[in-house]
């Protein structure tokens, strides 16, 4: 696939150990705006740690990640380690790219249309009237604005990661990372998330997905990207990747994954 | 006499001092629980984050401040205050004993006691936060202060309430024991009323009538502040 223009996410010769343990063995990626892509692979393949490292929440032992052009910059610490080279650059790094995670995170202590609200005024410092307006709306359209008074806990696990993606629309990302999205919710509750993830795929945003939901992956992605062992075994477009797969562990993978 | 005339708010009862005395008793634990949440604060920061000397450093202040009776620290703050004040104003012209108020050495006393265990509140109260809620802080581009200041602290406090209204107890039977500096607080008030009096058990009745009435008081807005900040939190 060609490129014309700057990709939304380029991630270069990615590397991270974690003790002796290599997680990531140099792995490239670069995500072209309005792309979906379906990352997977079994567990311990480094699925979840790339896509932490893309904001941050890991730093990498080695390798380049740019954000729409703009690359993240790193430096050894004291202790030997890479850390990041400029705090401020990486919050205003995360303020674009907005993630949800496997056990949602909704912050406890606030309403859900608090914890909506929270880092667009505080972070990007919007006016109050304006956010709340576009909060109620985002909820609206995850389908929970009627719990928008509720506590995280008093909802489901369904409600809970539609509030915390709409918390990640509130932040209008260039980019959404997805770790495991719908891998803590009960069956019956994975239908509700995914319907919301399609229709933001359908909206044209760029989205990175690390999941095991092969259906998502097969019908809504513009793109399939299979790690094993910290490294692309596969990467194209569903249509071609699950009919036919050139890396055997990949085919070895979906007939276990069907 | 009876307990409830000599305890009257006249110009003849004792009522008005024992109520200015409890209000002393008060303002000392008050004063000493608040030093105690400022240094228990810091602590727990220190022990959590701190490089190896600091967090060394803040453990044994637990373990020493823990370990010796509470008057005994009481006795060296205002002995120990004292002879440094003392000393001091030796420097400056001819000697002689100067004291330090009892209010200030009783505070700080309780403060420093206070502030050893309010650290392992706070500290146990951080533990217990959510990573991911951190995590999640992190992704959304807060920095550090705007973190703390949003997500950490008024969760910190969530689960430190519980704690602190114990500890709160604590400074205020403490504040007790200052009385033996001089500092004329609920119970040194007592004595003075039941020494002139000849009627120890209606002072002493009364004044456990006024600690019994601020630790109730007390443990009624702890519980009301804590269901406030469990608002959010679905009880098992």
């Amino acid at each position: 696939m060609t490129l014309l223009s700057t990709p939304a996410v380029s991630v270069r010769d990615l590397r991270k150990s974690f003790g002796s343990l290599e997680v990531l063995r140099g792995i490239s990626l670069d995500a072209a705006e309005g792309q979906v892509i379906s990352i997977l692979g079994s567990s311990g393949s480094g699925k979840s740690t790339m896509l932490r490292c893309i904001n941050m929440l890991e730093t990498p032992d080695a390798g380049e990640i740019a954000i729409g052009g703009e690359v993240i910059a790193l430096r050894k610490g004291r202790n030997g380690r890479t850390e990041p080279a400029n705090r401020s650059q990486v919050d205003r790094i995360r303020s674009r790219v907005a993630m949800v995670f496997q056990s949602f995170n909704l912050w406890s202590h606030l309403t859900v249309l608090e914890n909506v609200i929270e880092a667009p005024i505080h972070v990007q410092k919007r006016p109050r009237a304006e956010c709340i307006a576009e909060a109620e709306a985002l909820l609206a359209k995850v389908g929970i604005v009627d719990k928008r008074n509720h506590y995280p806990a008093h909802l489901s696990g369904g409600q809970q990661q539609r509030a915390a993606i709409a918390r990640a629309l509130a932040m209008k990302p260039q980019l959404m990372l997805f770790d495991e999205p719908t891998s803590a919710l009960d069956p019956e509750l994975v239908g509700e998330v995914l319907r919301v993830m399609r229709s933001l795929a359908e909206e044209g945003r760029t989205m990175l997905v690390v999941t095991h939901e092969m259906g998502f992956a097969r019908d809504v992605s513009s793109r399939v990207v299979f790690l094993h062992k910290g490294m692309v075994e596969e990467d194209g477009p569903p249509g071609e990747v699950f009919s036919a797969p050139t890396s055997p562990r990949f085919r070895q993978f979906i007939s276990e994954h069907r | 006499m009876s307990t409830l005339s000599l305890m009257s708010l006249g110009s003849d009862g004792w009522g008005l001092a024992m109520l200015v005395a409890a209000g002393v008793t008060l303002s000392v634990a008050s004063c000493g629980f608040l030093l105690g949440s400022v240094i228990g604060g810091l602590v727990a920061w220190v022990k959590l984050s701190g490089g190896a000397v600091a967090r060394a450093a803040a453990d044994a202040y637990t373990t020493i401040l823990r370990g010796i009776p509470d008057l005994l620290i009481i006795y060296l703050f205002y002995f120990g205050g004292s002879a440094l004040l003392s000393s001091i104003a030796g420097l400056l012209g001819p000697g002689g004993f100067v004291g330090v108020s009892g209010f200030a050495a009783g505070a700080t006393a309780i403060g420093i006691i206070s502030g050893a265990y309010q650290s392992e509140v706070f500290r146990g109260a951080y533990t217990a936060l959510n990573r991911g809620e951190i995590e999640a802080a992190k992704s959304v581009g807060m920095h550090r202060a705007l973190m703390f200041r949003r997500i950490i602290a008024p969760q910190v406090l969530r689960y430190a309430i519980p704690g602190l209204g114990n500890v709160w107890q604590l400074a205020l039977k403490e504040s007790a024991l200052v009385s033996v500096t001089g500092l004329v607080e609920l119970l040194r008030q007592s004595a003075i009323g039941a020494g002139s009096t000849r009627e120890p058990f209606s002072f002493y009745l009364a004044a456990a009538v006024l600690y019994l009435a601020i630790t109730t008081v007390s443990s009624w807005g702890f519980r009301r502040a804590e269901s406030y900040a469990m608002r959010g939190v679905r009880r098992t």
